[in-house]
């Protein structure tokens, strides 16, 4: 096991490399000189061709990607234009801001949804899987902004429950994580139900039903445990995703995490900031890649990691 | 389609239904698709929900294209003194903060958004298909760089890459169509690749070969036609994806820009009027969402139409 883990952290280091690359090449395409907008405005030519050599952006591409390299091993992602911060800081301070609200909103969107897809494969063709069906169908056509503006106006401006925005008291929580999770929640619900239909029909389950074993244990023991690892997988690639996407989010709600630093950072063309918070974002995502990979051996004992 | 319908199993027409193999999904022999392509339409048609979808998504696309007849208003024009108007019967769904009326402006929008949406698919779909049927047929190592590269585009969540993508391009509406198009371009490598290796070992595309028939013959009208099915149904699931993903940009204000009456960059503009005219927000986040919600049913009946293995 601690063997396999290893070796996918080994394999994520080329992909690694390859997003760094991106990353770097990414940045120096963007519209703008960074060595003008370190120097200002108002600096005279001589002071921003100082200023890019003292950047090193008089080097060559394959030389400036390798200081680049060695900055990043030593977790140095440069420092913030907007701010002079390093760009480390800005990102430590923000990152467990969406962590928190990708784990609540994914354990939300988890539970919700494997309850909700399994009631439907349940009562599959009855009135209760039509209605979930197509709630389901809702939640992944929506628009996760717009939903979350809609529970704005319901909760914050109607009916005064909760607040619009600020992430200080525990109330302020709830509107962010239900916007966060609905796409979540829809495509677990959905998975959970075309998997459970799939294995309800499967010949163990006859098997298992035939030799008298009561409901809830056939259910439970053997339909759930062989769907789990597609619900898994869908899981872990939306807690993936909800790291990145929660962008859009933590817009509306102003939530002070990462994805409001990167349209910020995108909007001041401080591009450190922009290419710190795109490599956390991608490590992270291939992080939890592999932790459900390591997942499936728990859940699947036929899966053996020689 | 170019024959009638014939019979699915009784009829050895060519080389893959004369060597008895299990027959292909969906069947590719000449004889047999008219009545497997009339039989995917029956399905298609019996799906109440994907018909009212593209019955809605038709009744879109007249709207967009004869946005200047529903409506006498210009979209663009800023008229200060009617500003932030409630719905009446001038104003259907009243203004925004400019006095621009919202329902022209929503029609006029939704020539933007499925143009957005099926631009972007379109790139996604001229650049994925190929590549991802050249990974699968020949594979090798053109395979083995390809899906490394794909593999760091993936891993970066979809909205993301495209947020990158937008900044590096620029705002604009041909560039949020670039960017969203090129955001979705890895899953259909990777989407046509899989097909494609499922298909290129059956026995029709040996017997083919053994014929003597060469690569791009094979590809043509062997393995595309064959491998097409899930990247069909994968397309039209993408344009509700990718209207979402540009709109989403849109609202950030990185999208199509001011005063193009885009449907998530209104949406982005009234969300700052959001605690006096709920409106402006409102009404284009219904658009939108009836929209995608139109393609996503279309999507699942195309998908219980031409998969009939499925049933979810």
């Amino acid at each position: 096991m601690l063997h396999y883990v290893a070796r996918r952290l080994v394999a994520a280091v080329p992909t690694l490399l390859g997003v760094s690359i991106v990353v770097f090449m990414m940045v120096r395409l963007l519209p703008g000189d960074p060595a003008r907008m370190v120097a200002g405005l108002l600096a005279s030519e001589a002071d921003v061709e100082n200023i890019r050599h003292q950047l090193g952006l008089d080097q060559p591409a394959p030389v400036q990607y390798a200081e680049f390299l060695v900055r990043l091993m030593h977790f140095d992602l440069g420092t913030s234009v907007r701010t002079g911060q390093p760009v480390w800081y800005e990102v430590l301070a923000r990152l467990p801001w969406t962590i928190e609200l990708a784990a609540t909103s994914i354990a939300v969107a988890a539970a919700v949804g494997v309850a909700g897809g399994l009631v439907a494969a349940l009562y599959h063709n009855q009135r209760l899987d039509t209605i979930i069906s197509a709630l389901m169908l809702f939640g992944i056509s929506m628009p996760v902004y717009w939903f979350g503006l809609m529970l704005i106006v319901v909760f914050a401006i109607k009916l005064q429950w909760l607040p619009a925005a600020g992430s200080q008291d525990p109330g302020a929580w709830i509107l962010p994580t239900l916007t966060l999770a609905a796409f979540s929640v829809a495509l677990i619900a959905r998975m959970t139900r075309s998997t459970m239909l799939e294995v309800l029909r499967a010949d163990y389950v006859r098997t298992a039903r035939a030799k008298g074993q009561i409901e809830h244990a056939v259910v439970y023991g053997h339909a759930l445990r062989n769907a789990m690892l597609p619900i898994v997988t869908v899981i872990g690639h939306q807690f993936g995703t909800l790291l990145g996407g929660a962008v859009l989010t933590e817009t509306v709600f102003g939530w002070p995490g990462m994805g409001q630093l990167l349209v910020d950072a995108l909007f001041a063309r401080d591009y450190p900031v922009v290419q710190g918070v795109v490599l956390t974002f991608s490590a992270l995502f291939i992080l939890v890649n592999l932790g459900v990979d390591v997942l499936y051996g728990m859940i699947d004992p036929r899966i053996q990691y020689a | 389609m170019r024959e009638p319908a014939a019979s699915v199993s009784l009829a050895p027409a060519n080389g893959a239904a004369a060597l008895n193999v299990p027959r292909p999904y969906p069947a590719r022999a000449e004889s047999d698709r008219p009545s497997q392509f009339r039989r995917g339409v029956q399905r298609f048609c019996r799906n109440r929900g994907a018909l009212a979808g593209v019955m809605v998504l038709c009744l879109f696309a007249v709207v967009a294209l004869a946005a200047p007849l529903a409506t006498t208003y210009d979209p663009e024009q800023t008229q200060l003194d009617q500003k932030l108007l409630e719905p009446s019967a001038a104003h259907l769904l009243g203004t925004d903060h400019l006095g621009r009326d919202i329902l022209a402006r929503l029609a006029y929008g939704a020539r933007y958004s499925l143009l957005i949406g099926f631009a972007a698919v379109s790139v996604g779909l001229v650049i994925g298909v190929p590549l991802g049927t050249m990974c699968g047929y020949y594979g090798g190592w053109l395979d083995l760089v390809i899906q490394r590269v794909i593999d760091v585009f993936l891993s970066l969540p979809g909205f993301l890459l495209a947020l990158s993508l937008v900044a590096v391009l620029g705002v604009g509406i041909n560039n949020v169509i670039l960017a969203v198009g090129l955001g979705v371009v890895p899953a259909f490598v990777r989407l046509t690749r899989a097909s494609t290796l499922s298909v290129r070992s059956r026995a029709y595309v040996d017997a083919a070969r053994t014929a003597g028939a060469r690569g791009p013959i094979i590809i043509l009208r062997h393995i595309l036609p064959n491998a097409l099915a899930p990247v069909v149904i994968q397309a039209t699931l993408g344009l509700g994806a990718t209207l979402l993903t540009a709109a989403g940009l849109g609202f950030l204000g990185l999208g199509v820009q001011q005063p193009t009456p885009e449907w998530g960059a209104m949406l982005g503009e009234g969300r700052s009027y959001i605690f006096s005219n709920p409106n402006l927000a409102t009404f284009p986040g219904i658009a939108i969402f009836v929209t995608v919600l139109c393609f996503n049913l279309a999507g699942d009946g195309l998908r219980d139409a031409l998969d009939p293995t499925l049933t979810a």
